[in-house]
């Protein structure tokens, strides 16, 4: 196996994309696709992180992310916790830090924290002593998904510079497209947002994109197309008329997919409203790579628990 | 009781003129400006203190129309007396209390209640600001007759504004009945719902949800229209925007009855100071970005904007050591005003007698009480500021009650150094903090 660099990663939080430089991404990459292999043991397990705690607080629901956090976790031989804020004090009024300060007098190694305020991580960060992973803030950042989509790319164009990345739908609000634009472009390639202007966050260029309201502009000569789940709730505040014309005017479709490159590939962060930002076809066709994305989220995340924890990395190998 | 202050420099901000002379005060009243001559023979004469305010400047006590004392209700924000030294520390001898306490200053009985409390306990003088509308709820005027009667100046749903159009007419017609003052917090909530910085670059990349600009420029608009409409005396609380700056000033040219103030931090700061998703730089409106922070100071020194108050808004940490979007909007302001004003006198955007307009002879004149000049005769409410004396801000040091100031660890220049209120000494800066 690939020797895994033990270089320093010198952060003792993940808290954004935006706090990471090349090297540091190229670094996650490279140790999640050493520990790719893990996963596909009879055994899947290794003694890295034994007697590391980690504590999964997710204070907004989710499936998905929880799940490959805590298989992540268990397949380098840590303990994990989980809680969520229905199960948590915080239902009785208990502030976020004072929540984290019991926690943190368990002694856990990292939190990882799912939270609808922006910023919550950062806040925690400050007030508490483990490391802290940001599974999610707000509409601010989600850095173990942009991960893993940079890890999903990498190993289908080798590369993860000068390609065209296509993203398209509600990017106001995704705290994926936000993670994903500032990896991506940290990386050397260029990414082209797409979607209702009343989806565009306000000066939306100053994130370094392109900005398009026309999705087959945005997806002309793509190498990647990132579509982005969008929240139907949105239709009530006006935000766009109907699902309908949602559909027809940024939904991806067979046709559409003839404007990318041939080998282009079509992401998801998940979870998918069939019909709506995808026609199922290309859901599930060749080019979809969205159940890739989900296998490489554990190997990422084991990446980023395996270097904020400083794991011996001889136990790794068989 | 005499007090002679010799060897300053007197600021006349009405008459907009400094003068090297000395300011004697007997029987808690201004008794005199003295020449050399006049200064050697009331010497003589053995005052009770001789004050040196060599380098010092002497001018009208500032006036703040725009404080948050959090009493009652609130206390453990803000007390009546807390708010007081604060603002006696400030430099300022006397506070417009905005009406958003628990419950609400909606009705004479809790007007009075503060005016009695504040003689007790206030080092200065505190005006309360009455609610416009019963629990600021935007539907039933209060009683303004017997509001003012009580002891309320001005009117203002502060926090809370006035929705609907035919209400806010009515209540700037309603006061011309007293030619009352109506205050108006801008703002169209419709816009700035979920807003918790401004709409800008920075909320784009920190991923909050923004407060766009037009969401204060409507509501000034409205509010103008209506007050042109009417004839009546509006003031615009803490202006933010460069388009409500260009409002109120084409307002003034064609002669509408609008004042309007703005608050330090929305010259002194952008929106990039949210950056780090720090709480004590959350606030409504939220702070701007440069091209707004020049408007702001063109305003200042072209007239349109009348005044600097502050929007003390203390909170406690329940309220900001949270999540960003959870957090109280609000920032205190008294203890650090006149070290952010003197620095737009460093930047000749204002002189010390423009300045000093903005802090006290404007807010005088807007809320028509006594102060603001150096009248033989009238009460001695006096501030000497020590334009030179540098300190660091040290929120944990504040008088006020909150802590949440984003100039904490600031180094800033000019200092008030002594306060006096009706002839009382009520504020003297602590030797200690001189040497920085």
């Amino acid at each position: 196996m690939q020797r895994l660099s033990m270089a320093s990663f010198k952060h003792k939080h993940l808290l954004g994309i935006r706090d990471l430089n090349a090297e540091e991404i190229t670094m996650i990459l490279d140790t999640a696709e050493s520990l790719k292999e893990i996963s596909s043991r009879d055994i899947k397990k290794v003694p890295t992180l034994r007697g590391k705690g980690v504590i999964n607080f997710f204070y907004e629901a989710s499936t998905r992310t929880r799940t490959s956090f805590e298989i992540a976790a268990k397949r380098l031989s840590a303990d994990t916790f989980s809680l969520s804020a229905s199960s948590s004090s915080m239902v009785k009024g208990e502030t976020l830090i004072d929540t984290a300060r019991n926690l943190e007098a368990m002694n856990p190694d990292i939190i990882v924290l799912r939270h609808s305020s922006a910023g919550a991580p950062h806040l925690l960060a400050r007030k508490i002593s483990p490391g802290v992973i940001n599974a999610g803030d707000g509409q601010h950042e989600h850095p173990t998904q942009a991960l893993l989509d940079m890890l999903t790319v990498r190993l289908h164009k080798n590369r993860l510079d000068g390609l065209k990345i296509a993203i398209i739908g509600d990017i106001a609000h995704s705290r994926v497209a936000r993670s994903n634009i500032l990896g991506f472009t940290k990386m050397g390639s260029q990414v082209t947002v797409a979607g209702p202007p009343t989806l565009m966050p306000a000066y939306a260029e100053s994130l370094g994109v392109t900005v398009t309201y026309n999705m087959d502009e945005a997806i002309k000569d793509a190498d990647i197309i990132m579509m982005l789940r969008v929240q139907l709730e949105r239709q009530k505040k006006a935000l766009f008329p109907s699902i309908r014309e949602y559909a027809a005017l940024y939904g991806l479709s067979p046709e559409r997919m003839k404007k990318a490159k041939e080998d282009a590939i079509v992401m998801h962060p998940g979870p998918i409203n069939r019909g709506v930002e995808l026609v199922p076809e290309v859901a599930d066709g060749k080019q979809s790579v969205i159940l890739d994305q989900v296998s490489n989220g554990v190997a990422v995340r084991m990446a980023v628990l395996y270097l904020l924890l400083g794991g011996d990395k001889s136990e790794i190998a068989d | 009781m005499k007090l002679l202050i010799e060897n300053g420099l007197l600021v006349h901000p009405r008459e907009n003129r400094e003068e090297r002379a000395s300011l004697l005060i007997a029987e808690g009243r201004i008794a005199g400006i003295l020449n050399a001559e006049e200064t050697a023979a009331a010497k003589r004469s053995e005052p009770d203190q001789i004050i040196d305010a060599s380098g010092l400047i002497v001018a009208p006590g500032l006036i703040d129309m725009h404080t948050h004392l959090r009493e009652p209700g609130q206390e453990y924000k803000e007390t009546i007396q807390s708010g007081s030294r604060a603002a006696a520390a400030g430099g300022f001898t006397a506070v417009a209390c905005m009406p958003n306490t628990t419950p609400p200053n909606d009705n004479a009985s809790v007007t009075q209640s503060i005016i009695e409390k504040a003689r007790d306990v206030a080092l200065c003088r505190v005006y309360p600001v009455a609610c416009i509308t019963a629990g600021s709820k935007g539907e039933h005027l209060t009683e303004f007759g017997d509001l003012l009667q009580s002891g309320a100046i001005a009117f203002s749903d502060d926090g809370r504004p006035v929705e609907q159009s035919d209400v806010m007419r009515r209540a700037l017609e309603y006061a011309k009945a007293f030619d009352a003052l109506i205050i108006s917090h801008a703002e169209d909530r419709a816009l700035s719902a979920g807003g918790v910085m401004h709409e800008g670059r920075v909320s784009t990349r920190l991923g909050l949800p923004g407060i766009p600009r037009s969401a204060e420029d409507i509501a000034v608009f409205r509010d103008v229209s209506l007050c042109e409409l009417t004839g009546s005396r509006l003031h615009i609380a803490h202006v933010s925007t460069k388009g409500a700056v260009e409002i109120i000033r084409e307002a003034k040219a064609r002669g509408v009855k609008v004042t309007a103030e703005t608050a330090p931090h929305y010259f002194s700061l952008t929106h990039e100071a949210v950056e780090g998703f720090d709480t004590d730089a959350k606030m409504n409106p939220p702070l701007r970005d440069d091209e707004d922070v020049e408007a702001i100071k063109i305003g200042l020194k072209d007239g349109t904007i009348d005044a600097i108050a502050t929007d003390h808004a203390p909170h406690s940490e329940l309220e900001k050591k949270v999540e960003f979007d959870q957090a109280a909007f609000g920032i205190v302001g008294l203890e650090t005003s006149v070290g952010l004003t003197m620095e737009l006198a460093r930047q000749n955007i204002l002189s010390f007698s423009g300045a000093l307009q903005k802090l006290s002879s404007n807010p005088a004149k807007i809320l028509k009480i006594q102060g603001g000049t150096l009248e033989i005769g009238i009460p001695a409410d006096i501030t000497i500021i020590d334009p030179h004396l540098r300190r660091r801000v040290d929120a944990a040091r504040f008088e006020s009650k909150g802590k949440n100031s984003p100039f904490d660890g600031w180094m800033l220049t000019g200092v008030a150094v002594m306060t006096i209120c009706a002839g009382e000494i009520i504020w003297k800066v602590d030797e200690a903090f001189k040497p920085q």
